[in-house]
């Protein structure tokens, strides 16, 4: 097996092994660093550890119980979500936070404290998980939750999975009607309409987003289309034929340029604009998961691969963000479906959680060597500036001055950090 | 009630396979080596829906324990509706060719061990005249290769027997299905560090073994594009052949 990140940004040659069931005990050899690997979802380094082992949680993919009448259900961490899905829906639950896409692995959810579209609501994945066992590399296996082992707790979610195996994950589901969401989508021109959207917005819809288009300069600045949605009842069939598309190899470099992603946006826009509808029904799949659609979309990046950007700052009056997406519009280099949201005031519960307070903002862009990694470092000063933060699962360069400046419990976490564990992401952003 | 029974049941294979079953009326009995194991995939599939699980914990090897283990299950089941035969290992080629035992272990442990569970059921669901059986046999048997023989040879005399049994209880109502995966990415080849394109996933074997099990199909290679590579390796002339390092 080849283990590879999401981005395939960094190339690295990344040795693994296959955990055996979660009964027999995992054996860990004292001298080689261990990383658990779940789908490899995580765009940067953070799911890697070229100088030790990552160890495949593929094979912790059992559900342990399912309580369909309170919405708890215990996996283990090698669960992907959408297996959750396909498990809970029919019984009237679903996921209470998920991420783009349902592929990610249970512990990934948790070690990275995954947030969704319902942030202003919701808070992040943490908030509702009940417990979680962790065997440490001693061989001790702890049972963590807000009550017991609660320091141990709280530096597991969002702690990249650097304190150890999570074996299994208790979670609270979310109640809801049918497999269908009541969507709004509005087109909107410039970050102040957005951000008018999304203040009338959070407080009667569950879900809000915006697609925004990064190359748009001058008058256009900052336009895109925002969605909007509840869950609804619906007496549509809650499963979807499966059509599924597939990106068979890497496009060549070509394929993506200026213009190519220029014109690509621009017609997402006024196909947004012209599609402008309240109360749309649509199925969650392609709500919420639509580039789970096309298997392997990361290699339309092709060969070189690219970076995820994604960062969050204070909202206030918006004039950092708006100083940031004039770089990057300037820059000419992001590329298709930028994402914009704010996050609610709901504090993170991990120690190194990224979601925090402001209006965050992701985006690709595809490796060009120096040119991409001096861009991506300008904008870090300019969120480091702001007083943002920079989210972990998608980064693959940033310095650890900059992981720092936003992360003021560090010091606290590495006393629960498991000391064998580690990733190519750890050692860059400790390092002196 | 549908009673399906799968022998090495902890094979990443099996696993996927018996997820498709853990439905309301499935019952199903899961055959492998370790309990703790299991019991957790007994766990998971009464938490996705199966109707009932049991399992049985036995080396399959174990020539003495064969007639005991059919004969158990058919105290617990009346009729057999589904059979997967999924135990088998992957043996270590560089061993066995310094000793006969070790070869002969593995021709047990792939072939003889396969063969005896199969004659036992194929006579109970001959006689029931009902039941559908997927075996899982391997590419590797259709032709001897330096890098992998004894294997080969289990599976090759596993698949032809298969093809036998098909054709004997055809008028009894019995479907058998011969299936061919080629590389699986999974626990057994877990060692194997350099994968490509022709690895697949358990999860995509699994869904090419129940599609073939619901079609009623002689005999598959999974994925599809296998069919076409050991078409070129059997057709390669031997003289040729021989000099490759395969």
């Amino acid at each position: 097996m080849s283990y590879q990140s999401w981005g395939r940004y960094p190339k690295v040659h990344q040795r693994g092994y296959s955990l055996k069931p979660r009964f027999s005990f995992p054996t860990f050899d004292m001298d080689t660093e261990i990383l658990p690997f779940g789908c490899g979802r995580s765009y940067g380094d953070s799911c890697l550890n070229s100088r030790g082992l990552v160890c495949d949680t593929r094979q912790y993919n059992k559900f342990v119980e399912f309580d369909a009448e309170r919405g708890v259900v215990t996996a283990e961490s090698g669960v992907t979500l959408a297996d959750i899905i396909e498990l809970a829906l029919p019984q009237g639950w679903f996921l209470p936070v998920t991420p783009g896409t349902k592929y990610v692995s249970l512990g990934g959810a948790v070690a990275n404290d995954v947030h969704g579209k319902n942030h202003h609501v919701d808070g992040s994945f943490g908030h509702f998980v009940k417990s979680l066992e962790l065997i440490r590399s001693d061989g001790e296996r702890l049972t963590c939750s807000p009550s017991s082992n609660k320091e141990m707790f709280y530096a597991t979610i969002g702690g990249l999975g650097l304190t150890g195996l999570i074996s299994t994950v208790t979670l609270q589901l979310k109640s809801v009607e049918s497999a269908y969401l009541s969507v709004d989508t509005i087109a909107f021109n410039g970050l102040d309409e957005f951000k008018q959207l999304s203040d009338e917005s959070k407080q009667d819809y569950l879900y809000t987003v915006a697609w925004i288009d990064c190359m748009a300069q001058g008058d256009a600045l900052g336009r895109g289309i925002f969605l909007r949605a509840n869950h609804c009842a619906s007496s549509k069939p809650a499963t979807l034929a499966k059509k599924k598309l597939s990106v068979p190899f890497n496009f060549p470099g070509m394929a993506l340029n200026k213009l190519s992603i220029k014109a690509f946006n621009q017609f997402y826009y006024w196909n947004g604009k012209r599609k402008e509808c309240l109360g749309q029904e649509q199925h969650y799949d392609p709500y919420f998961y639509p580039l789970d659609g096309i298997n392997d979309w990361n290699r339309i990046y092709g060969k070189r691969g690219f970076l995820q950007y994604q960062f969050v700052v204070p909202a206030k009056d918006y004039s950092a963000i708006k100083q940031i997406m004039a770089r990057i519009a300037d820059a000419g280099a992001g590329s298709f479906l930028a994402v914009l949201k704010e996050f609610g005031d709901i504090p993170s519960l991990g120690m190194l959680s990224f979601p925090r307070e402001g209006v965050c903002l992701a985006l690709d862009f595809p490796f060009q060597g120096q040119k991409t990694l001096t861009l991506l470092n300008e904008l870090d000063s300019l969120v480091v500036e702001a007083g943002g933060a920079i989210y972990p699962a998608k980064d693959a360069r940033m310095s650890a001055s900059v992981f720092q400046s936003f992360t003021p419990k560090l010091e606290e976490f590495k006393i629960y950090k498991d000391p064998l564990f580690s990733s190519d992401f750890w050692r860059r952003v400790t390092e002196n | 009630m549908e009673n399906v029974v799968i022998l090495g049941a902890t094979s990443a294979v099996a696993q996927a396979v018996a997820k498709h079953y853990a439905r309301a009326s499935t019952q199903l009995i899961l055959v492998g080596r370790n309990q703790a194991y299991l019991e957790s995939i007994e766990q998971d599939l009464m938490t996705r829906g199966a109707e009932k699980v049991q399992t049985i914990v036995q080396d399959l090897a174990e020539s003495s324990k064969w007639e005991d283990l059919v004969a158990h299950i058919y105290t617990l089941l009346d009729r057999v509706d589904i059979l997967l035969v999924a135990h088998g290992t992957l043996p270590d080629q560089a061993l066995c060719e310094q000793s006969a035992e070790r070869t002969l272990e593995a021709i047990n442990a792939n072939a003889l061990s396969q063969i005896a569970m199969l004659t036992a059921f194929g006579n109970k669901m001959a006689a029931s005249r009902s039941g559908k059986i997927a075996v899982i046999s391997s590419v590797a048997g259709d032709r001897g290769r330096q890098s992998n023989y004894v294997y080969g040879a289990a599976k090759a005399m596993l698949s032809t027997y298969v093809d036998g049994l098909r054709n004997r209880l055809y008028k009894s109502g019995v479907s058998v299905l011969t299936v061919k995966p080629g590389f699986i990415d999974s626990p057994m080849t877990a060692h194997i560090e350099k994968k490509g394109a022709l690895w697949a996933t358990p999860e995509k074997v699994a869904d090419d073994i129940v599609n073939a099990i619901e079609k009623g199909r002689s005999s598959i290679y999974t994925p599809w594009f296998w069919r076409y590579i050991m078409l070129i390796i059997c057709s390669i002339p031997e003289f040729i052949f021989k000099r490759l390092s395969l």
